[in-house]
């Protein structure tokens, strides 16, 4: 899967980098629609913890997951600067509740590297590749995984 | 191919409405309407689906139609008689027809047997074992009815007016045309020439041919060398402008066989005198030279003479050849004509010209846009965040204490009434007439009656009723367990009916109309009215109700609903197979709708259904659930109330119930169910809403606050999302707020689910 | 220039099909639903050929046939009749009526616009 990313074509690609507690990620820019200041979410019932429910984004019902907890790390509580990330993940849109944005970056796919082996299962099945600028370390989410099967919660 | 397919969606749309059309004539018909337009358009439908059921190859569809078509045209040319029995045939190919429809679109499959016994059986019917001779020449004398008016005046006005017409596509002077250069290459062997002698009649421009049209095709073929003789072109004071007189002579040099060049005349066949040879032939033919020698050539001499030049069959040349001379001709006895060649069926002007100036309508093709219904859901979707917003800004106005007759409030008042006119509006866009139901009806209320042995009569009304498409969708359903009922179960038999005096042709009757913003449909019929004894003491003995309970008659005749209940001494094919009232109740009220039914002994029942005229909204209560916000539909709501504490009696370890009058109903507190809270406050402390589930069965449930009625925009969780168990859908409130709809009979289960499970309460069915 | 077609017929899936040949042909084409509609659409868009069905409600082929031809202004203009095979009656018919030439339904494209070719000028 990885070995593959790599292989690719030095095309370059641009990615929104973000804070998740003292961790940096980053999705691609083509994905994102938009990024919001937090607003209170409703809470949705029967619902895994990394949901942090929904909430109304211009007459569309827009669902909230809390990054850090769908990562396995603790739950984030929202500040001012807290935001979510509106990103388009196959045809469903769903917000990602971060702590910050940082920056954009403008990357060709080489230094895109494979997750390494140390990595949980659920974190690794998330993250596409992890890329290395100016020594920072920037984990890329794969965003068709991040949300659960429609079927697997409606049991 | 995208393209044919997509028309071969609009066939088989266009199928549905000329099924129903057809259906519609013949029900016409048998109520003794049965006049010339009825019967055409009868013909007209059935002949439309065989005529695109042929562009598509819908071989069985086509050979049906045909047959069908072919008895229909004896109808309508009164050939065949349309007794009452013939129409209830008709009728019943017209459900064979719509089965082959069904099938040649993948849904379903005909019955082969049931379709060669009906194709007999119409066939049958066709045979004219009567007079078999008149049967030919039958329409076309009919269908002319309306044009022996032709007057000789007019036919010579017109006459008149067609000496000074020159655009009669040919030219007085004799000349050569060379069409192509390499035409005069006369090297060509002698086996790829002909010689093509065209002589055109009257008739030939009459219908806009024209010769050099005729010569461009020749040309298509070969090289050609054209020579026009006007020799027997009579002096102008002698002209008849409409006889013919010039002879064209083609040579012809062509690879192609006499078979090609015939086709070139293919259109013309009749309307002029042809020759064609192979090799250089002489122009113009001798023996057709002497006969246009005779001064004042009279048309009907002139065709008929040179037989061995003419291309067509000879019935067709002689019965057109008076024709030749003046079209009104058709109207009127063949020898009429002859004196006063007039260029145009004159007569027929003037109606027709009045006819167009009736039309002050668009016709159907002009008036009607095709939109792409993704469109219409999308303007949709925008016009109720238009109603959310203003709801939102209402409410922060309100907030920020603006006076009510402040400049700033009465705009909003304003923007707020415009808004709900322009989703009154947009709705009205996917407004629909339940015709489109309606119209299924007729074969079903046919099928049932002869299932059951009943007779019964369908009458119709309010078809053009309108509301929302996602509504229409869903009424089939119930109507079709409606009617079933009111035939199977609310008819007695014609020997019954007699017995009681009736007729022993029952009526049902299906109606549409609005009522305070919902759709009703009622379904009543003029049968027995409902055993209202028979129906408690079932309810009894079936567990459904306690012995002691005292019910109103309505409150009787509305047992039916309750699950498990069967009126039916035998399970009837029809109404049997467990599909009750109950499950009508249960689909009527998932669309957030009400179903009651009204009896009167001896004199039938009354089925009422009422719907929300869209699914786009929905009418809910608004309540607040530890800290949430919540939607409760109010189709499900049956009274909220403030419990007593002595009305709440613990059961079981944790379980409660609510005594309302004389039964008990769980409580539930939904803040637990759905999980917001881990502990119930006491019920006494909040709001009862009593609720009925789909099944029927009833639940408390416990809120913390009501805030009220209102109107909310629905909105999809699974969208974005996937379904939530115990939410329907969600919502935006007036603070922009997503709220939840919730699903009450999944609460209901959900409660359930969880041990200790509470006790069911009598009034409770059985599972 | 681009030839204008106009047809007449009761049936959308007809008048789907030709528009689709005629359109793909490289025609303007102009759609009349009955033959009174067709008069109507026939002052409004002067086509070079017409396509008429015969059976249609309001007023048939024939009718509109009649009407078309009796009008100095149109008597010119090429009509193509959709018949069907089995019955040549009702060719002879239209062509009394003054129609020009007739295409057998089910037609093929090609045969069509072969038609249309072969009576507009």
């Amino acid at each position: 899967m990885t070995e593959e990313i790599i292989t690719t074509t030095a095309e370059r690609r641009e990615l929104i980098s973000f804070r998740v507690g003292e961790q940096e990620y980053c999705v691609d820019i083509m994905a994102v629609r938009e990024i919001r200041g937090w607003s209170p979410a409703t809470t949705l019932p029967q619902s895994p913890g990394y949901m942090r429910g929904v909430i109304n984004l211009r007459g569309a019902v827009l669902p909230i997951m809390d990054l850090a907890c769908r990562l396995g790390m603790p739950v984030i509580e929202p500040t001012v600067r807290s935001v979510f990330i509106v990103v388009k993940a196959g045809d469903r849109m769903i917000g990602m509740l971060v702590d910050a944005v940082s920056d954009i970056l403008s990357i060709t796919d080489d230094l895109v590297q494979p997750t390494p082996d140390l990595a949980c299962d659920t974190v690794r099945s998330f993250i596409r590749g992890i890329i290395s600028i100016d020594g920072r370390m920037i984990s890329e989410i794969s965003l068709d995984r991040l949300l659960p099967e429609r079927e697997a919660l409606a049991a | 191919m995208d393209e044919l397919e997509a028309i071969k969606v609009t066939f088989f749309q266009e199928c549905e409405e000329l099924l129903a059309d057809l259906e519609g004539g013949l029900l016409a018909m048998q109520d003794g309407n049965d006049d010339g337009d009825t019967v055409n358009a009868v013909f007209r439908a059935v002949h439309s689906i065989k005529g695109g059921a042929g562009a598509f190859g819908l071989e069985p569809l086509v050979r049906f139609a045909h047959v069908f078509e072919t008895l229909l045209d004896a109808v309508r040319s009164n050939e065949v008689p349309a007794t009452p029995d013939l129409v209830v045939t008709l009728l019943r190919a017209s459900d064979v027809l719509a089965d082959h429809v069904s099938s040649a679109r993948g849904l379903g499959v005909v019955d082969e047997a049931v379709s060669a016994a009906m194709a007999a059986e119409l066939k049958a019917c066709t045979d004219p074992n009567a007079a078999p001779a008149p049967v030919a020449a039958a329409p076309v004398v009919e269908a002319f009815e309306a044009a022996p008016v032709a007057a000789p005046a007019d036919a010579l006005i017109g006459a008149d007016d067609a000496l000074d017409d020159d655009d009669l596509g040919f030219d007085f002077q004799p000349m050569t045309i060379t069409i192509d250069e390499q035409a005069a290459d006369v090297a060509a062997a002698v086996g790829n020439v002909w010689t093509v002698s065209i002589r055109p009649k009257s008739d030939l421009y009459r219908k806009a041919n024209e010769t050099a049209l005729l010569l461009r095709e020749l040309a298509r073929l070969g090289p050609i060398e054209a020579t026009l003789d006007a020799s027997a072109i009579p002096p102008l004071d002698q002209l008849d402008a409409e006889a013919a007189y010039a002879t064209w002579t083609v040579r012809l040099e062509t690879e192609e066989d006499e078979t090609a060049i015939r086709e070139v005349f293919e259109f013309v066949d009749g309307d002029c005198d042809l020759e064609i040879t192979r090799g250089e032939g002489l122009a113009p033919d001798a023996a057709l030279a002497a006969l246009l020698a005779g001064d004042a050539p009279a048309p009907a001499v002139v065709e008929a003479a040179p037989e061995p030049v003419v291309l067509a069959e000879a019935p067709v040349v002689v019965e057109t050849a008076p024709v030749a001379a003046a079209p009104v001709v058709e109207t009127a006895p063949a020898p009429v004509a002859a004196p006063a060649p007039a260029p145009a069926p004159v007569a027929a002007a003037p109606a027709a010209a009045a006819k167009t100036q009736q039309i002050d309508v668009p016709g159907p093709g002009q008036s009607v846009i095709r939109v792409d219904p993704e469109r219409i859901d999308r303007l949709i979707d925008l016009v109720g965040e238009l109603v959310i917003n203003q709801a939102m800004l209402a409410q922060r106005v309100g907030e920020y204490g603006i006076a009510p007759s402040s400049n700033l409030a009465m705009g909003l008042d304003e923007l707020e009434q415009l808004t709900r006119e322009i989703q009154d509006s947009v709705m009205a866009i996917r407004a629909q007439p339940v015709k489109s139901v309606f119209q299924r009806m007729p074969r079903l209320v046919r099928e049932v009656a002869s299932m059951t042995g009943k007779q019964a009569r369908l009458v119709m009304d309010g078809e053009n009723t309108e509301v929302d498409k996602t509504v229409i969708e869903r009424l089939s359903d119930p109507i079709t367990h409606m009617l079933r009922n009111a035939i199977d179960h609310g008819l007695e038999s014609p020997e019954e009916r007699k017995a009681a005096g009736k007729n022993p042709e029952g009526v049902v009757r299906l109606a549409a109309l609005h009522r305070s913003g919902r759709i009703v449909i009622e379904v009543s019929d003029d049968g027995k009215g409902i055993n209202r004894e028979r129906v408690h003491s079932i309810a009894i003995k079936k567990g459904l109700i306690s012995p002691e309970l005292q019910l109103t008659d309505e409150e009787i005749d509305n047992l039916i609903f309750l699950p498990g209940f069967s009126t039916a001494d035998k399970i009837s094919d029809v109404s049997g197979r467990g599909v009750g009232m109950d499950v009508v109740k249960r689909s009527v009220q998932a669309l957030g709708g009400r179903i009651s039914i009204t009896s009167r002994p001896g004199q039938g029942s009354t089925f009422t259904l009422s719907l929300p005229l869209t699914l786009a909204v929905l009418d809910g209560m608004v309540v607040d659930v530890a800290g949430e916000t919540l939607v409760v539909p109010l189709a499900a709501i049956v009274e909220s109330l403030r419990p007593k504490p002595e009305e709440v009696r613990p059961l079981g370890p944790v379980g409660s119930v609510l005594a309302v009058r004389d039964s008990f109903v769980p409580l539930i507190d939904v803040g637990l169910t759905l999980g917001y809270r881990e502990a119930s406050p006491p019920p006494t402390e909040g709001v009862v809403l009593l609720v009925e589930g789909e099944d029927g069965s009833r639940a408390a449930l416990v809120a913390d606050a009501i805030h009220g009625q209102r109107q909310v925009v629905i909105k999809s969780l699974e969208q974005n999302y996937q379904q939530v168990d115990g939410v329907a859908a969600a919502t935006i409130l007036g603070d922009g707020r997503v709220a939840l709809i919730l699903d009450v009979d999944a609460v209901i289960s959900l409660r359930r689910r969880e041990p200790p499970r509470p006790v069911e309460p009598t009034l409770i069915a059985a599972e | 220039m681009t030839r204008t077609v106009l047809t007449v017929d009761d049936s959308r899936t007809m008048r789907d099909m030709l528009r689709m040949a005629l359109a793909g042909a490289g025609f303007n084409v102009v759609e009349a639903v009955d033959g009174e509609h067709g008069l109507e659409v026939l002052s409004a868009h002067r086509p070079d050929v017409i396509i008429t069905d015969i059976n249609m409600p309001k007023l048939d082929g024939f009718g509109f046939i009649e009407a078309v031809r009796v009008d100095d202004d149109y008597r010119a203009i090429p009509i193509l009749v959709l018949t069907t095979e089995s019955d040549p009656a009702k060719k002879d018919r239209a062509r009394r009526a003054g129609a020009t030439g007739w295409i057998v339904k089910p037609f093929n494209p090609e045969k069509l616009v072969d038609a249309i070719r072969r009576v507009a000028a």
